[in-house]
């Protein structure tokens, strides 16, 4: 019995004596806990601005799609200009919420988001100038005037009082998916094309999805794990619209235009079935 | 600019990109092998023979941590410096490992808890990012609880070796670490995969340490500790 006793008492001065101790662990536990949690939360906030831009992003190239059957090609092309803003200005939330962070070290938070847009910014330029839109072209519109609230904070602890640009990056990695991406879109707008009894369009995206797939193919397995991937889908994309061109090719000339519509209403579903 | 500059230019990038994550892991692999050795030398604390000389290891262990600092300082060359995290993944483990390793030695020297600064200081490298090459702090977290698994196993290595008040000591510690760890919200994530797997360590030292109660093996080497 007293021995139990003793037992106790030597618990309950030892737990005393850990609590002292302890007093260094649990301060730095502190300070871990803040920090873990303020990376937590500004990875959280980076997730739901690359969802916004996504939606977003995605609704505009939906947008992008009617110009097929839309009588006002400019009224279609404008209304996308001022979603891709509104995106645009999403990306520079994330840019300012990044300040001098390390890009790559929540690039993954992101990364979905900003691929998207490539893929709606892409799409828009080829529909308004036919040619790929370059890196650089994605970048320069990427760089944002700090507006003056914002401007105060950050340039006290920023080196140089002018430097109140903000910029981001996309890189490369995230252009090349976002391209691949949108060989998508254009097999898509190759076959609605058809539907409308455009002619020309398809030949001009069977040669403009050639090329991008010649550019995959030169890349290969240097790249990333997803682009081989991508390759793929990329490869079925271009089948698709060359068998388009072809049957336009062959068939064309027998076929009132008028009913091209029908004869390629009866191919698209089965097209899209194996998507 | 044409389709196909377009993606020679993004060819261009990707190679150089590769380029570089090949001399990470070639001076990577070298890291390993020198943590291994460390571990090594660490390792022998776990014999009867060993828990004599714990300082001498300690020392050895502390000497192969300089080439580990010209080694990491090898590293540090092969990358332009705010890109740490692009190429991350590649010396996270190794870092996990190293950070278990300073803090092992320094438990065996002091039996208290490294700070993140000690860690960066016996690795040569910074604890700020700003700083340069610096030790993340989830790293350093994912280090220390590698230690209290070895923690538990010294426990019960000590007590065949004859030494029942290590036991208790390391039970101590054990339960701080395991109440600091609770202030953390951790995400799920492999962090939390490890610290899930603390309270398996935590559980083995206690019974390690009832063990020894209910023979009154620890209240004897205690009762000539305190009086």
């Amino acid at each position: 019995m007293s021995k139990r006793e003793g037992d106790g008492c030597t618990r309950k001065r030892k737990t005393e004596e850990c609590v002292n101790r302890s007093s260094f662990v649990i301060e730095a536990f502190r300070v871990f806990q803040q920090e873990l949690d303020t990376k937590h939360d500004k990875y959280e906030r980076l997730v739901k601005l690359s969802r916004d831009i996504t939606i977003e992003s995605k609704r505009t190239i939906f947008l992008l799609h009617r110009v097929t059957s839309a009588p006002n090609v400019e009224e279609v092309l404008n209304e996308a200009e001022v979603r891709l803003n509104a995106v645009r200005q999403k990306i520079s939330h994330i840019a300012e919420e990044l300040g001098e962070d390390d890009l790559y070290q929540f690039h993954k938070a992101f990364m979905s988001g900003i691929q998207e847009y490539v893929e709606a910014v892409s799409f828009h330029h080829f529909i308004k100038h036919r040619t790929l839109i370059s890196l650089e072209e994605i970048n320069a519109r990427l760089v944002f005037m700090r507006d003056e609230k914002t401007e105060a904070k950050v340039c006290g602890r920023s080196l140089w009082p002018g430097a109140c640009v903000l910029t981001f990056q996309v890189t490369p990695t995230d252009y090349l998916l976002g391209v691949a991406d949108l060989t998508g879109e254009l097999m898509r707008m190759c076959i609605s094309s058809v539907g409308n009894g455009d002619v020309d369009t398809p030949f001009e995206l069977s040669n403009f999805l050639r090329q991008i797939h010649d550019g995959f193919s030169y890349i290969g397995n240097v790249g990333p794990y997803e682009v081989s991937k991508k390759l793929h889908t990329l490869r079925q994309s271009l089948g698709k619209v060359e068998d388009a061109c072809y049957t336009l090719r062959v068939r064309g000339s027998e076929i009132p235009k008028h009913m091209l519509a029908d004869v390629f209403s009866n191919r698209v579903p089965v097209l899209e079935e194996d998507d | 600019m044409s389709v196909t500059e377009m993606f020679t230019y993004i060819q261009g990038f990707l190679t150089a990109d590769q380029d570089i994550r090949e001399d990470i892991r070639k001076v990577v692999q070298i890291l390993e092998q020198t943590a291994r050795e460390i571990l090594t030398v660490l390792q022998s604390v776990h014999q009867p023979s060993g828990f004599k000389d714990i300082p001498s290891k300690c020392l050895k262990a502390r000497e192969l941590f300089c080439t580990v600092q010209t080694q990491i300082g090898d590293l540090k060359t092969k990358f332009p410096v705010e890109q740490y995290y692009r190429f991350h993944e590649h010396w996270r483990f190794v870092l996990q490992r190293l950070a278990f390793l300073a803090a092992f030695v320094v438990y065996l020297e002091s039996e208290s808890l490294v700070t993140r600064e000690e860690v960066a200081k016996i690795l040569g490298i910074e604890v700020e990012r700003e700083k340069g090459f610096h030790l993340d702090l989830e790293d350093y977290l994912a280090g220390i609880l590698i230690m209290a698994s070895e923690l538990s196993r010294l426990a019960v290595n000590s007590v065949t070796s004859g030494d029942y008040g290590r036991p208790l000591r390391i039970s101590n510690f054990i339960n701080e670490l395991d109440s600091g760890f609770r202030l953390l919200n951790l995400k799920n994530d492999p962090l939390r995969k490890r610290y899930d797997g603390l309270k398996y360590d935590v559980k083995k030292i206690e019974e390690v340490v009832y063990d020894l109660s209910i023979r009154g093996l620890a209240k004897e080497q205690e009762a000539g500790g305190d009086k």
